[in-house]
């Protein structure tokens, strides 16, 4: 693995989504322009939206093609500062207090030794901080919405400032902000507090033309008459009324199945037999199942033989 | 391009732009600050003003922090942008009602007449609970459903000491669920490393005694699912009562209303002024003591909002007499959809007046496999009777079985 090597911000939104498309992401205008505004004002950018629609490739993909860091922080409920800033090494605090002893050294020495840097385990928002050879890392906070509100209220100083305070060290500052990401699948409501200090972008499914065109990219594999085809029965599936309708996500397995199943082409059958990769609920499969399969695949199939090639 | 802001307008003359379609949002009804006003300067400033679509973007990423309010966004920047004097004009006509939202309007506050006057006018008032309902005869009828216009008697004085008095000795049938967070407990179970260090440190590291930590307990979000149809119609005052003291007594409690339609009230429950709250829900619903078609909404909750307020191991309180129009049908599915979403699902049911009742309506056999907990209330005249109600029996684990003739 090479050195990752920093590269400029992008200098308007052409180039934001010229970066983007470096990174094998087909995004919209729209993204691109938040996206810009992020990097070059050093706001968070805050992406919302089912789960599956890639809010979390956009991190990735920024982190790449700025020759970045990427630093991941995973929310759950209950994440706390030990998990999310710093902890103390406790063990190593306490040899060092015995060790202490041992030589016979004064309290204070031993008070300001263990609670030294030397002893601090970095965590993700404290790792962010740091400087970097490679410039400000990329900081993904995944899937905000499953930490509890202590935690987001605690972000709001990290995210505004970018800083921490530990109360042994005292603050500490990073030197040039770094590239703040934000997920939240929308399992809850995150405070507006914090939301007014990010650029909000909500990630939608992509229409069938964005659609066939990420599907080309990332599945290279498959026929084309096969691709057209699934564009067409996932935007179709994206209209009745399911628990949970499939995502990018979901688009490009079912593909990939498809490919290693040798189809060139849709069948009732074979769709029944792999909607398990599309659909995770089995309401919804048993909803699909069957007749009402073959029903929007012959949808699909009058629609795309209207359709000029 | 022929848009305003594209001919190179001087900035200031931007700014002042800005500053109006930020105002216009506001009156709108978003959450706009005026510190959103600079960082939209600033975000304008950065991109660069050279198509209208980059433009609409740039003030989207800044104004918009909600996938509900796109659409509001849209509409007003179109308008604006377009012509902005004439939004401007427009909004100068409309402000001064805007503003002040039913100040006039509004009948004189009963707890202030109640001051004034000295006495206690609610002492000879009938008990009966007064809902005056009025057709809005602008509302047309549509597909059987009844759409009425709500007006809810002014809570007395009196009425909010008993509210209050009830908050206090209110104990709900759902236990705290343990956090994953903790705090100093001498009893605790789990050894607090950091405290323990520190705590060495004070006696010069010599006796290393271990300090304690111990869970957080907290209670649950709480969804309330409450019918208003016509046959809840005599108890939908109580329960509103009852649901904004709820929301304003703790944080987490999400309320969602319906009859033929659902509607998510938690905003206006989470005003302080329970007279305000309450006008503004009557506002917001428009099948007031209509049908009931609890299949059909419970179906739209399950799709639209259970996985956003039933992330956190919700508790759901579900009120309704199980008086369905649609008799069921469809029913049993969303209910299971729904007790399957849900931490634990509480079934309060009103109807149950006389002690002999049995749940026989298809509606009500559709509910009752799906329920965690069963509470019957015989007779609900007033808030501490659904206190009760709620509570009784409460450190109960074992599920409800319905055991009766029913299936």
């Amino acid at each position: 693995m090479t050195t990752p090597r920093s590269r400029p911000l992008p200098p308007s939104v052409d180039d934001a989504l010229t970066l983007l498309g470096a990174g094998r992401y087909v995004a919209d205008r729209s993204l691109a322009t938040a996206v810009f505004l992020a990097l070059r004002l050093n706001r968070p950018l805050f992406l919302e939206g089912e789960a599956g629609v890639g809010k979390t490739e956009i991190a990735k993909v920024l982190a790449e093609t700025l020759g970045r860091k990427l630093i991941r922080l995973q929310c759950y409920e209950g994440l706390d500062t030990a998990a999310a800033v710093y902890e103390w090494n406790y063990p190593r605090q306490m040899i060092e207090i015995r060790l202490a002893e041992a030589g016979q050294e004064s309290r204070q020495t031993v008070e300001n030794e263990i609670f030294s840097e030397r002893f601090l385990i970095r965590r993700p928002l404290l790792q962010a901080l740091t400087p970097d050879p490679a410039g400000p890392p990329v900081l993904l906070i995944d899937e905000l919405d499953r930490a509890d509100e202590p935690f987001e209220a605690y972000l709001l100083e990290v995210l505004s400032d970018y800083q921490v305070t530990i109360p042994e060290l005292g603050t500490i500052k990073a030197p040039a902000p770094p590239i703040v990401v934000v997920t939240s699948n929308r399992t809850r409501e995150i405070h507006d507090a914090l939301k007014r200090r990010c650029f909000y972008y909500w990630v939608d499914y992509p229409n069938a033309e964005r659609e066939l065109e990420i599907l080309r990219l990332k599945s290279p594999g498959a026929a084309e008459e096969l691709s057209r085809q699934v564009v067409g029965f996932i935007q179709k599936l994206r209209k009745e009324e399911l628990f949970k309708v499939p995502g990018i996500a979901e688009t490009l397995d079912w593909t990939r199945a498809l490919v290693e199943l040798d189809r060139v082409t849709l069948d009732p059958a074979t769709i029944n037999d792999t909607l398990g990769t599309l659909l995770k609920y089995q309401d919804d499969i048993a909803r699909i199942r069957g007749p009402e399969a073959a029903r929007i695949l012959r949808e699909v199939e009058t629609e795309l033989a209207a359709a000029p090639k | 391009m022929t848009d305003a802001a594209d001919t190179g307008a001087p900035e200031g003359a931007l700014a002042a732009n800005l500053m109006h379609f930020a105002r216009a949002l506001r009156a709108a009804g978003l959450p706009i600050g005026p510190g959103r006003v600079i960082d939209a300067m600033h975000a304008v400033r950065a991109a660069g003003i050279t198509n209208r679509s980059d433009f609409y973007w740039t003030l989207h990423a800044i104004f918009v922090n909600r996938r509900d309010q796109r659409e509001l966004f849209d509409e007003a920047f179109r308008l604006f942008w377009r012509d902005p004097q004439l939004l401007e004009r427009m909004m100068q006509m409309m402000l001064p009602t805007i503003e002040a939202p039913g100040e006039e309007k509004k009948p004189v506050n009963r707890r202030i007449a109640e001051a004034l006057a000295g006495g206690d006018p609610a002492r000879n008032r009938p008990p009966e609970i007064r809902e005056e309902e009025a057709l809005d005869a602008t509302l047309t009828w549509s597909d059987r459903e009844v759409l009425r216009k709500m007006d809810f008697e002014q809570m007395s004085a009196d009425d909010m000491a008993r509210a209050k008095k009830m908050m206090a000795t209110l104990r709900l049938p759902f236990a705290h669920v343990p956090t994953r967070r903790f705090r100093p407990d001498p009893a605790g179970h789990r050894a607090d490393l950091r405290a323990t260090l520190r705590a060495s440190l004070r006696n010069g590291g010599d006796v290393i005694a271990l300090r304690f930590r111990k869970r957080r307990d907290r209670p649950p979000p709480i969804v309330v699912l409450c019918d208003i149809s016509g046959s809840m119609e005599r108890y939908s005052r109580m329960f509103l009562h009852f649901l904004h003291a709820l929301t304003n007594d703790r944080d987490r409690v999400f309320t969602f209303l319906f009859g033929t339609r659902l509607t998510n009230v938690t905003r206006y429950l989470r005003q302080r002024d329970v007279d305000e709250s309450l006008a503004k829900v009557a506002r917001a619903v428009e099948d007031w003591s209509g049908g009931t078609r609890i299949g059909h909404t419970l179906a739209e909750f399950n799709r639209l909002w259970s996985r956003r307020v039933l992330g956190q191991n919700a508790v759901v309180l579900l009120i309704t007499d199980g008086l369905d129009r649609d008799a069921g049908s469809g029913l049993a599915r969303e209910m299971e959809r729904l007790h399957k979403s849900s931490h634990r699902l509480v079934w309060l049911n009103p109807l149950l007046r006389y002690e002999g009742f049995e749940p026989r309506s298809l509606g009500m056999q559709a509910i009752l496999p799906y329920v965690d907990e069963f509470r019957a209330a015989h007779n609900l005249d007033s808030l501490s009777d659904l206190a009760t109600a709620l509570a009784e029996g409460t450190p109960r684990t074992s599920r409800y079985i319905w055991t009766g003739k029913a299936a």
